[in-house]
């Protein structure tokens, strides 16, 4: 059966036929969308709690009213993993929320994550009818997601899916994040035999070391795990393929099919004067302390330097997490510098909003050029070369040009470089015969995300450099099918 | 995995441990680092491997107590386990045939120095070893330095054992007295500053091992970064061994200093 033939199925199921009957669309229409809980502002920024507080049932119930159960679901069409959305959001609006859950598990295998992470104004909800054709507000479908997916755990009885019969084929997965997870879950449910390495002591990749608590807790993760685990995937922390074990050791050991999803951990630094003085570190130095290494408890022999006065040089959603750490490790003043305007900023709006809200000041045209420290070497003072918008360039944004002789000073006494990653050169050198771009990203043919090497197929920031956490799944669930039907056909 | 399979103490506080590590074993080279950490709330620190036999699967580590990471760490007993344990990491000693090779070693630096010492000599070196000691308790490895050598050197700071002197002493007589093709150098980054500043006033090509602050150690994080003739390099993925009459020793000590008021505490 096609996709397009499963989701007409599934629509023209008695129950869902009476329950599109049961209400107008008008009225449905009508409904207002759904605001999301949240912790105050000045309350959340002195913790580590998550902020989003999640919708209660009667709340999901009426949203899951809105959506017109669409004969062509188009918001199918912006989710990169091609979660059943009429269907489970139908769910929901008859209160049974555990079929709405196993739902999202079919093609989703962490979707409290992505409920969560996902930048869904750009993805599902912009292709929702009520955006695309009305002008109206999206169906809250990241809400509901993250609803279901919430109900399902807080209930204790979690819905492990079905695994088909064991195949015997070992398949190994190099990384633990997002796209390894996504293809790990894919193929387990496939029958094959699975195994996880990860270069950490904890399973997750960014989802642990980067988005921070109050975005994303470690507990939620641990349980999408733990899912996997009971699906029988197999995990192995601190072992790096290419240097603990080689490419050839894996074939050594029998495995017939290797996922890479090493994801791009390599911080950019911007080359200017004083960016090695003590207290300027990347964004992902910073944000691994304090989530991996959880360094602001005092209980973790981990230290991390805390600032006072905190610049984060950079416009993304990780400048947003590092900025919004500092500011509940206690800084005064908490920066963000970015050198276009905030219109160009590439972070998602809720989190600019959330950021705002909890005090943290934007310094937008503005570009470092140099630090200053002390006697010590420790960052005293940042100098901001202020700028002004040009014409558009390649990307269409418009590009910042300096304004000769604009140079603010601003005293600091630590600054977060988060001005992007770079691919991690691990697995590029160590596979030999892969081929890779000149951006260090492996080359991977588009429709079944297999690298030059017949075996190797790849997927994730290691293929399209910084993206998203579902991008990041989507390139896993896509390689996962296509290295499935290699296999067993053959 | 990563279980202790004997301990030994060199002096006061520095212990030799022997852990259970068959893959580190089978793929590490001179050169190579680990990364540990002890307990649920314990930090990440690197240390050098000193040594590996790959039939019992095991790999050496020296440590030497200095910090709260590295006491810990000296307090586990024969028959603990290290909570996490990854590598190798880092980039292998480049080993060639160079002809005469000075190895300059001081304090805890003795013992990732020797597997460094045994890959020369196995090149086809010859190897001369220079030893420092603060004092005569604390010089380690001699015997299984002389077994891999032409020559141990063996200077202390106050002259109670081998000759008085700094380990800069010890590298300089042999310069003075035949020509040396290549120096490497590891221990404290203040010595290997003197050891570098003295070697280019010879013209003697010299490779430090630079032991820096380190986070993950798989180049995520560049905790580690230093400069290298100009550039910023990352001593976890691009080191840990540099040209010493490139490094920047002054920008690295100031690094070297971030937490010091944290450890403290």
């Amino acid at each position: 059966m096609t996709q397009q033939d499963s989701i007409a199925a599934r629509r023209a199921e008695p129950w869902r036929e009476e329950l599109r009957k049961s209400k107008k669309a008008k009225e449905r229409t009508d409904l207002v969308r759904v605001e999301m809980n949240e912790l105050d502002a000045d309350y959340r920024n002195k913790n580590n709690e998550e902020v989003n507080l999640g919708l209660t049932k009667e709340q999901a119930m009426l949203e899951a009213q809105r959506c017109l159960d669409c004969v062509n679901p188009t918001c199918m069409t912006g989710c990169p993993v091609s979660i059943n959305i009429p269907t489970f959001i139908k769910y929901i609006e008859v209160g049974d929320i555990s079929s709405a859950a196993k739902i999202l598990k079919e093609t989703s295998a962490l979707p409290a994550v992505c409920g969560r992470v996902c930048p869904q104004e750009k993805q599902c909800e912009s292709q929702c009818i009520y955006t695309a054709k009305m002008k109206k507000e999206a169906v809250a479908i990241g809400y509901l997601e993250r609803f279901a997916a919430d109900y399902e755990r807080e209930s204790g009885n979690i819905f492990v899916p079905e695994i088909e019969e064991k195949n015997g084929i070992k398949i190994a997965v190099v990384g633990s994040g997002p796209a390894g997870l996504s293809f790990a879950g894919d193929m387990a449910k496939r029958g094959f035999d699975v195994t996880v390495f990860e270069a950490l002591h904890e399973i997750g990749g960014v989802l642990k070391y980067g988005i921070p608590e109050f975005r994303l807790p470690n507990q939620i993760v641990d349980v999408e795990i733990d899912s996997l685990r009971k699906m029988g995937v197999t995990f192995i922390t601190n072992c790096i393929v290419g240097k603990t074990i080689s490419y050839e050791d894996l074939h050594t050991d029998g495995f017939k099919g290797i996922f890479v999803a090493s994801g791009a951990g390599l911080p950019n630094f911007m080359n200017i004067p004083g960016e090695n003085l003590v207290g300027v570190m990347s964004s992902n130095e910073y944000l691994t302390r304090v989530n991996l290494m959880d360094a602001a408890n005092p209980e973790s022999d981990t230290p991390v330097l805390i600032g006072k006065k905190v610049a984060v040089i950079g416009g993304g959603n990780t400048a947003m997490d590092s900025v919004r750490t500092a500011k509940r490790l206690g800084a005064e003043r908490a920066m963000i510098v970015y050198r276009r305007s905030e219109e160009e900023m590439p972070a998602r709006l809720e989190e600019v909003k959330h950021a705002k809200e909890e005090g943290v000041e934007f310094l937008t045209l503005h570009n470092p050029i140099e630090y200053l420290g002390d006697e010590r070497g420790r960052v005293q003072e940042m100098k901001l070369q202020k700028m002004e918008l040009g014409e558009p360039d390649a990307s269409g944004r418009r590009s910042p040009i300096p304004i000769p002789g604009a140079i603010d000073t601003i005293e600091v006494d630590e600054v977060i470089v988060s001005v992007g990653v770079s691919p991690n050169p691990l697995i590029p050198q160590a596979f030999s015969g892969l081929e890779v771009t000149r951006k260090g990203t492996i080359v991977v043919s588009e429709d079944n995300m297999r690298s030059a090497l017949a075996d190797v197929y790849a997927g994730g920031d290691i293929v399209r450099g910084g993206a998203t956490v579902i991008l990041a799944m989507g390139d896993g669930r896509k390689a996962a099918a296509a290295m499935a039907e290699s296999l067993l056909s053959k | 995995m990563n279980k202790i399979v004997s301990k030994e103490h060199f002096s006061a506080n520095v212990v030799k441990l022997v852990v259970e590590a068959p893959l580190i074993a089978r793929s590490r080279k001179a050169g190579h680092f680990v990364i540990v950490k002890v307990g649920e709330k314990g930090e990440r620190i690197p240390l050098t491997i000193a040594g590996s036999d790959i039939q019992k699967g095991t790999i050496d580590l020296v440590i030497q107590g200095v910090g709260g990471s590295s006491k810990k760490i000296c307090a586990l007993n024969e028959g603990d386990y290290i909570t996490d344990l990854v590598g190798p990491l880092g980039q292998a000693t480049h080993v060639e045939k160079v002809g005469t090779v000075v190895c300059a070693g001081g304090g805890v630096g003795v013992a990732p120095l020797l597997p460094i010492v045994e890959a020369f000599h196995n090149a086809g070196n010859r190897v001369i070893v220079v030893l420092a000691a603060r004092t005569k308790e604390l010089v380690i490895l001699e015997d299984q330095m002389k077994k891999y050598s032409d020559e141990v050197i063996v200077m202390t700071d106050d002259g109670s054992y081998g000759n008085k002197g700094l380990v800069t002493n010890g590298v300089e007589s042999v310069i003075n007295r035949e020509k040396v093709d290549l120096c490497v150098t590891i221990g404290p980054a203040i010595m290997m500053k003197f050891v570098a500043a003295l070697t280019k006033k010879y013209d003697v090509p010299t490779l430090a091992s630079l032991n820096t602050i380190m986070v993950d150690g798989t180049g995520m994080c560049g905790a580690c970064r230093i400069t290298v003739g100009g550039q910023t390099k990352f001593v976890c993925v691009d080191g840990p061994e540099f040209d010493a009459h490139q490094v920047d020793f002054d920008e690295m000590l100031m690094r070297l200093g971030a937490y010091k008021e944290l450890e403290q505490k």
